[in-house]
């Protein structure tokens, strides 16, 4: 499995780590809303298809990305920085225009 | 700063870095390996919209240019510059004292500056056969015009962390963490063997 990280292009998959569920959204630290708690904890949708994730790419540039990753297939259909401020320094931007 | 100073202080290499023609050199050497040592190695990140001011920093402090996009670098043989992650640049010296130089005009406000020089080992391979042995460490494309002259490429060996800037057509240098520097070093040796190569 491939992964094209923005910044440094296709690598195997062996240089991200799964850094958890993209779809979850964390409560405010200080909320005592346990429903909410439980909620980002254990609740996952657990999709036969499209999956957001959150991976780092930690074997090289080290940043996290957004990925859409389909369970069925291992396509992955895109990614982006989870930061979303670095875009214009992606290598395919540079790359598409030569 | 990075050179023996005593007996005592090897260098990382030091013990298995066996000058002259190693592995099959009969029949040509193919590649010639070195440790650089370069007395500056630092590493400079800029904080969210500040890239333009570090890259102009960098321009102002080293003379070398940014080239546009991710991995970009360039080099004039004594120093050395390359992109390795978004935001974050990785600054080579052949003189010591280059963070001292970056302090007063990188400033707190524009990002930081962390000086590695002690903490990674600049490894150099050149030859004709450069490309084939580290494609066989690393599993990235090394063609010339996916990896141009100047380029860096932040990737890993065996979950060792390594920066790869290609400073000649037939030349890469190699930055790995000082511990993990010698293990890399047997590594490029045993993959070098086939081809035949010197240690200079």
């Amino acid at each position: 499995m491939l992964i094209t990280c923005p910044y440094c292009g296709p690598r195997d998959v062996i240089e991200f780590t799964y850094q958890g569920d993209g779809n979850r959204e964390r409560p405010q630290p200080a909320s005592q809303d346990l429903d909410a708690w439980n909620a980002y904890v254990y609740d996952r949708l657990n999709p036969a298809g499209d999956h957001n994730e959150i991976w780092q790419h930690s074997g090289g540039c080290r940043a996290h990305l957004r990925v859409v990753r389909n369970t069925l297939t291992h396509d992955i259909s895109s990614v982006a920085f989870a930061r979303g401020d670095h875009k214009a320094a992606a290598r395919h931007k540079a790359e598409g225009k030569s | 700063m990075v050179e023996r100073q005593s007996p005592i202080e090897l260098a990382p290499l030091e013990p298995e870095l066996r000058i002259g023609s190693h592995g099959d050199f009969e029949h040509g050497i193919d590649v010639i390996l070195s440790e650089t040592r370069p007395g500056s190695i630092l590493q400079l990140a800029a904080w969210p919209g500040q890239e333009k001011k570090l890259i102009s920093g960098i321009r102002t402090v080293t003379g070398l240019a940014l080239p546009d996009g991710a991995g970009a670098g360039s080099t004039d043989g004594v120093r050395s510059v390359f992109g390795f992650a978004p935001g974050k640049f990785t600054v080579v010296d052949e003189a010591e004292g280059l963070a001292s130089a970056f302090a007063n005009v990188v400033t707190p406000d524009i990002g930081t500056v962390t000086d590695l020089s002690h903490g990674r080992t600049a490894i150099r391979i050149a030859g004709p056969k450069a490309e084939w042995v580290l494609a066989k460490l690393f599993a990235i494309d090394f063609a010339l015009p996916a990896f141009p002259v100047g380029a860096g490429r932040s990737t890993m060996h065996h979950d060792v962390f390594a920066q790869i800037q290609r400073t000649g057509a037939d030349q890469f240098d190699v930055y790995v963490f000082r511990s993990f520097a010698r293990s890399f070093w047997k590594a490029l040796c045993h993959a070098s063997e086939e081809v035949g190569y010197e240690v200079q």
